[in-house]
């Protein structure tokens, strides 16, 4: 399949900002439920570097689209399209966790005390606590959706496969704990939960990619051209003439083909760059004085957007349509 | 909307011949003719003139060799939308503008609700969809719904473009959810086959395989020259007897 950057970015983006989203929203509702005071600062600087993230995503991905402006008609059709149900519920995201980035921005603004009302019985504070853990909700079932678009094509053999939604959620999961641990300690928070949360994930996402890609490589290519065109009992099936000189649509579309040995290089780098480098220096952080945690930390998204970026390169240039069986693939 | 029609009591569709079909891509052309103008205008080519032209077409002809040595043989074989009855394009579409016609179970897209996400043609598996990049929507057969149901045009021309133009007569529409009909009956003779079936799509198309090849045993005599009925005229005697000094 051809790698689009649009559809690249807003996966990674849009992952990574609502897996964010999913650990500041439950950093306070722990923090409540534990009676301590939070942290206006930092709550309201990861709710906003998380809306940075999911804003930009969505909009890469209108660059995606022959007609970007038609794009609000996409959350009609949530009883049978993942892609309109992930619509709904990235537009739910945004309402459900308004109440909270309001307080959070107040909090900010006016008087850091604000922030511990959420906490306390405040009567404001009700409205608030309620959003937050709907709003988790919406923000898993995005990324959710986000995975079941794919998996749920039986076109494409390598998305066809149970692991590609856990490994979304998995992936934008650790993608936001990382970046969560820079953003505690920019504020001089401890850091250290929320270091095992990533490296937990990393690690999970990892061993997930790796059985992923073993997967891809050994499961059985079902459809053939003989299916395909219905003559297989008459023979094996060549191409002789194409029906047209220029590559078409769906050859540009499905027919995105990435050399073998390239493959492995790249797999590598997703796997150290995109999962245990970061890991690494997460783990390297915990030991490391304040500031070197930080250069730690903030290299640890670096250079996990670089391997992230490349496993979702990956993941498209690795798949194979099963289209391509007329245009002269023997098995798909 | 893109939840399918339970049921859909008519199943209009082509069936194709791949035993008589010549690869003349009439069939193409005439429909990018059509639909160049019909329910899918504009449908556009790119770069048309230059190093790299291609555009959206409806309908593609491809040539195969199936089977080995004596055996062998070149099949044409046309690939268009297959109007399935449980069509993933619709399905994931995310708009409704791909739906099914609960009425006459044809496939359509509105391109003026089609955002252009491409999402259906990944969803296809026989690649019926084609991105129109100008138009910025996606395009499809529409089994020439706009020629179908004219009441302009001569009962005999109430049929695809496509079907229209096939010189060899490869190409048959008709309703395939009616048992006893040309088409049905068709592909009940000729075991008609649905392309890709463990896909689960439930193809209404279908096509016919080609015939078994003749060989010396299965083949019909040559023809022989069918002796001359004499009728006795003057003119004839003439003939025999130039025929016999030219032939000496």
């Amino acid at each position: 399949m051809h790698p689009a950057y649009s559809v690249i970015l807003f996966t990674t983006l849009s992952g990574a900002g609502y897996g964010l989203f999913i650990w500041v929203a439950s950093y306070v509702l722990i923090a409540i439920d534990q009676g301590r005071s939070l942290n206006a600062a930092f709550v309201f600087s990861g709710l906003l570097l998380s809306l940075i993230l999911m804003i930009s995503g969505l909009v890469a991905s209108t660059a995606h689209l022959g007609r970007p402006k038609r794009a609000w008609r996409a959350f009609s059709q949530w009883r049978t399209s993942w892609l309109s149900r992930e619509g709904v519920f990235a537009i739910a995201t945004f309402a459900a966790m308004a109440p909270l980035v309001f307080r959070a921005a107040m909090a900010v603004a006016l008087q850091p005390s604000i922030a511990d009302e959420i906490g306390t019985s405040a009567t404001l504070a009700v409205l608030t606590l309620a959003s937050v853990p709907l709003s988790i909700v919406c923000a898993l079932g995005t990324v959710l959706c986000t995975g079941m678009i794919y998996q749920s094509l039986p076109t494409i053999r390598a998305w066809h496969q149970p692991l590609v939604t856990p490994l979304y959620v998995a992936m934008a999961l650790a993608s936001g704990a990382v970046l969560m641990v820079l953003l505690l300690r920019l504020q001089a928070l401890s850091a250290m939960t929320a270091s095992y949360v990533a490296l937990l994930f990393l690690g999970l996402s990892a061993i997930w990619k790796v059985l992923y890609w073993r997967t891809i490589d050994t499961a059985p290519r079902t459809h053939t051209v003989g299916s395909a065109t219905g003559l297989g009992s008459f023979g094996t099936v060549r191409p002789l003439d194409p029906p047209h000189t220029q590559a078409n649509y769906i050859m540009r579309e499905m027919g995105y083909q990435v050399a073998r040995k390239h493959a492995a290089k790249l797999r590598r780098l997703a796997l150290f760059a995109g999962f245990v480098i970061p890991a690494a220096l997460l783990l390297f952080a915990l030991a490391a004085p304040a500031l070197l945690a930080i250069v730690c930390s903030a290299l640890a998204v670096v250079v996990m957007a670089v391997g992230l970026a490349t496993e979702r390169w990956l993941f498209f240039a690795e798949a194979e349509h099963v289209v391509m069986l007329y245009y002269g693939r023997q098995a798909a | 909307m893109t939840a399918l029609p339970t049921a859909t009591n008519k199943k209009l569709g082509l069936v194709i011949d791949l035993d008589t079909c010549v690869g003349c891509q009439a069939c193409a052309t005439s429909c990018k003719e059509w639909n160049g103008g019909g329910y899918s205008a504009p449908l556009t080519d790119h770069d048309p003139y230059g190093k790299d032209p291609h555009g959206a077409w409806l309908n593609r002809v491809h040539a195969y060799e199936v089977g080995e040595g004596d055996a062998g043989r070149t099949v044409h074989f046309p690939r268009s939308c297959l109007h399935c009855e449980t069509p993933a394009c619709v399905t994931v579409c995310p708009t409704g503008a791909s739906y099914k016609r609960a009425e006459d179970g044809i496939v359509l897209v509105n391109p003026d609700t089609c955002i252009g996400c491409k999402l259906c043609s990944w969803a296809c598996a026989y690649g019926a969809r084609e991105y129109d990049y100008s138009d910025g929507v996606m395009k499809k057969c529409t089994l020439c719904v706009d020629r179908i149901y004219n009441e302009t045009f001569a009962p005999e021309d109430r049929v695809p473009a496509c079907v229209k133009a096939c010189p060899t007569g490869a190409r048959h529409f008709g309703d395939l959810g009616d048992a006893d009909s040309a088409v049905s009956q068709l592909v009940k003779d000729r075991g008609g086959f649905d392309l890709m079936p463990e896909m689960g799509f439930k193809p209404v198309n279908k096509y016919l395989p080609p015939r078994a090849k003749r060989d010396a045993t299965t083949a019909a005599p040559p023809a022989t020259e069918a002796p001359g009925i004499s009728t006795g005229a003057q003119i004839e005697k003439l003939f025999a007897w130039a025929d016999k000094m030219l032939s000496r």
